[in-house]
């Protein structure tokens, strides 16, 4: 079989609940074992052995939470729309139960680096909370990711609620470039990215490679999260399948 | 590949969820675009585009040598600029850590008519750099602190 023929094959299985269960056991421990491990490393080397920063000290170390938090909170948002247009267009059951599931993690997330970033506000900028264009930009993401899971509990339908959602996702994908860009756009109490593509970052590797680990770390744990809760979802619509309660047996 | 009518109209469909919400969310913003803006720049001040004796913010760079502190109060008095346009500030109260010369700050407060910037609230901005101490101290001996005072 040619390498393309057997990638469309792994790429179709993709819409199959009963591929993505028996295959992701053996999956999740390649990513929590790793997450946990570069959570665990990063955490230290940020925390107590990255130098401290010239201007703000010790404070500057809430960035090794935050800055994970906040890219992740936006990379599921994105995710999350893109679960719900394959769910809307191909109406593939595996991608409506990811979109589903990134919501709670997803908020969880930007409520980390909301409160991570208040914490380091009051010391450094001297205010918990300002109104600039980031900062409630990234509230409305919080608010978003509320919204989306209040919406799916609120219709009992599953296929409505997975649409419906799947289009307020779509239209909360217009924040997501808001926020990368609020802090260019406007003038904001927040500083510009430390962080860009096409530049060497501002601030020495010593600082950087912790925060990359966390930053994969932060992804990996997702993954898993993610992988998990999808699991547990495929169990809970599928029980009278023969496939899986003969899996379940087997386990 | 040829694509199944139904999800192609339908993938059309998403598409156009995204692009209506993305034009109508940019006409919005590009309308507000002024208020969204947390601050009042010195020019602006200094162009009468910000309104005197109401509650705004002003931001800028705090002059280098220009932070005078009251010995018998916490009362101070700095200029604020952007290097093209200076407003003074007055303010009573506790600074922030960040609070230095050289320091973006944005601060809450009134404009009098005498263009004097009463402050009730001064907020240290920080920029986007990060270095350990040693690494500030030596660029500051070689002459090159610019690189880390720049916002």
């Amino acid at each position: 079989m040619s390498f393309k023929a057997k990638f469309k094959r792994w790429f179709h299985s993709w819409a199959s609940p009963k591929w993505f269960f028996e295959k992701s056991e053996r999956w999740l421990p390649w990513l929590g074992v790793p997450a946990l491990s570069l959570l665990a490393i990063g955490l230290v080397w940020g925390l107590i052995f990255a130098p401290e920063d010239y201007q703000q000290g010790n404070s500057f170390r809430i960035i090794y939470l935050h800055v994970p938090a906040a890219i992740l909170s936006q990379s599921i948002f994105m995710m999350m729309a893109v679960a719900g247009a394959i769910n809307l267009i191909w109406r593939i059951k595996l991608a409506d139960m990811a979109a589903k599931h990134c919501a709670p993690i997803g908020a969880s997330f930007a409520f980390i680096a909301l409160a991570t970033g208040a914490i380091w506000g009051k010391p450094t900028w001297g205010t918990w909370w300002v109104w600039d264009a980031r900062l409630t930009s990234m509230l409305i993401l919080l608010f978003l990711y509320l919204g989306v899971i209040a919406l799916y509990s609120a219709i009992d339908n599953r296929e409505t609620a997975g649409r419906s959602t799947a289009i307020l996702s779509l239209v909360g994908l217009v924040n997501i470039p808001i926020i990368k860009y609020s802090v260019e756009l406007w003038n904001t109490l927040h500083q510009p990215a430390t962080f860009k593509l096409t530049e060497k970052p501002s601030m020495p590797a010593e600082m950087w490679v912790p925060l990359l680990i966390m930053v994969i770390g932060f992804y990996l744990f997702f993954g898993w999260i993610l992988f998990k809760r999808m699991r547990a979802e495929v169990i809970e619509r599928e029980f009278k399948a023969k496939w899986l309660q003969k899996k379940l047996i087997e386990n | 590949m040829a694509m199944h009518p139904k999800r192609k109209k339908r993938l059309i469909a998403v598409c156009l969820i995204v692009v209506t919400a993305s034009a109508a969310i940019a006409l919005i913003l590009s309308a507000l675009s002024s208020n969204i803006n947390l601050f009042f720049s010195t020019t602006q001040i200094a162009q009468n585009e910000a309104p005197v004796e109401k509650r705004i913010r002003a931001g800028g760079m705090v002059l280098e040598n220009s932070v005078k502190r009251d010995p018998n109060s916490l009362k101070i008095e700095f200029v604020l600029t952007d290097y093209a346009n200076e407003v003074t500030v007055e303010y009573t109260g506790i600074l922030p850590d960040l609070f230095r010369e050289g320091q973006g700050i944005v601060v809450t407060g009134q404009l009098t008519p005498e263009n004097v910037f009463v402050a009730s609230e001064v907020l240290a901005k920080h920029d986007e750099n990060y270095m350990p101490p040693e690494v500030a101290d030596a660029l500051e001996k070689s002459g090159h602190s610019d690189k880390i005072e720049q916002q």
